[in-house]
């Protein structure tokens, strides 16, 4: 799926199809003088850092320990996300994941068994600087404890080559909520910034209205969408719905990315929220990644799809599996 | 004839205090099905639905009819509606309780 957009010229969708989830290339139209040349500088004083163009890569959802259908592969498609991942060239700076790494676990101790296997097959990531912001399904029911153990606080914020990045929770409480709280720590952070400054977004479930009756909403969204309104070059990664999709609001574009896992169907045309049936045909049919990047001075957000194309004959499932194993 | 006069005003002022009570509608939750599941509402009289939470946590949201209650196990949640529109409402619970929390929905309808 693929929207251009270039009232900010600060990103620009465009649609791919390597075989995973989403690419991400961030090439702020700041290259040359004028505004662009002050924000290099103030960004420079700030941090010591450039604006310089790189690629980053959101991966989501990816429910690491969960069984059956409507994905009976289990890991196999985060997995070949990785391969995916590993093979790019250049490799991306930077890999933002936007929740539910592991689907939750009633017995004691098996929720911490999956995010440990969440980090070990994370591991296997040649770009090692990997951000994460928790789903409900890693951090709903005990509040974050068990995240913040393995993968640290659920908001914070980091500048990265000129682009300022916040990570946003709006899980953790138990409620499709970020609080007051939050909120007003994101309004002390954005202080800091000049309204040009280029902003990336990333949380797990929509900041707007997409579903609200399948719960693909945030019940104070709208007041993080106020913080940001005066902020000119915004966008906003986000999870959850477990497939690709472009919105805009007055202020920000919003990209969700397909998950890792199982995809949902299309919000506008199904009337219930039943996960897309699992194709032995096509076993990563749905599930893949965003890839953002540099292109002719924008920022290109592709939609990447998993595929096996490498393999030869058809894309089964037989594919994944190894000799004697099955489903 | 006074007190017949007097009378008649009492039952008529305690008939209009009766007429403004609205109906009580009571629901409970828990994981991960909402009792009644399904409930009928007319447009334009006032409803009051009274929530409570069984087991644990939950929440009690429906957008279009403005309901957004957090349920407790300690207390019974209250929301007083008076339905709009007619038409078939899904609520849901958007308090995460579990693995079939996704499904923990009960429908509205309004006729």
């Amino acid at each position: 799926m693929s929207k251009p957009f270039d009232r900010r010229k600060f990103l620009k969708v465009s649609g791919m199809s390597l075989g995973v989830g989403a690419l991400i290339s961030v090439a702020p139209a700041m290259a040359g003088g004028g505004p662009s040349a002050t924000l290099r500088r103030w960004f420079r004083r700030q941090n010591g850092e450039e604006l310089t163009p790189f690629n980053l890569v959101q991966l989501s959802d990816a429910h690491v320990g969960f069984q059956g259908l409507p994905n009976p592969t289990g890991t196999k498609a985060f997995e070949r996300a990785i391969d995916v991942v590993n093979g790019l060239d250049p490799q991306p700076d930077l890999i933002l994941f936007t929740g539910d790494l592991t689907h939750e676990a009633e017995a004691p101790g098996e929720h911490a068994k999956r995010m440990q296997l969440f980090q070990t097959l994370t591991s296997r990531l040649k770009s090692k600087k990997v951000m994460y912001v928790p789903g409900e399904h890693d951090a709903a029911l005990d509040n974050g404890v068990l995240y913040r153990q393995f993968f640290g606080e659920t908001h914070y914020a980091f500048d990265h080559r000129g682009v300022h990045f916040i990570a946003l929770d709006n899980v953790s409480s138990g409620k499709p909520a970020v609080g007051t709280e939050q909120i007003e720590w994101l309004k002390r952070d954005l202080a800091r910034y000049p309204r040009t400054a280029p902003i990336i977004v990333f949380t797990h479930r929509p900041l707007f209205d997409l579903r609200p009756d399948w719960e693909w909403f945030t019940r104070d969204g709208d007041d993080v969408l106020n913080a940001l309104a005066p902020y000119e070059n915004v966008t906003i990664l986000y999870g959850h719905i477990h497939r690709h999709d472009v919105h805009q609001t007055e202020h920000a574009m919003h990209y969700a990315s397909r998950s890792l896992i199982f995809a949902f169907p299309d919000p506008m045309t199904a009337g219930d929220k039943k996960p897309v049936p699992f194709d032995k045909e096509k076993p990563f049919r749905n599930l893949g990644l965003q890839s953002l990047a540099e292109k002719k001075g924008r920022l290109d957000v592709d939609d990447v799809e998993l595929t096996l194309r490498e393999f030869g004959g058809t894309d089964g499932v037989q594919q994944i599996l190894k000799s004697g194993e099955s489903l | 004839m006074k007190r017949i006069f007097f009378t008649l005003l009492s039952v008529v002022i305690l008939g209009t205090a009766q007429e403004t009570q609205p109906r009580v509608v009571t629901i409970s939750a828990k994981r991960f099905e909402f009792t009644p599941s399904q409930i009928t509402l007319k447009r334009g009289e006032p409803v009051t639905l009274r929530v409570s939470a069984e087991d644990r946590d939950h929440g009690f949201y429906q957008k279009d009819l403005k309901l957004e209650l957090d349920l407790s196990p300690d207390h019974v949640a209250e929301a007083t509606i008076t339905p709009e529109k007619t038409g078939r409402f899904v609520a849901i619970c958007d308090h995460f309780c579990g693995s079939g929390h996704g499904n923990m929905k009960m429908i509205i309808n309004v006729e």
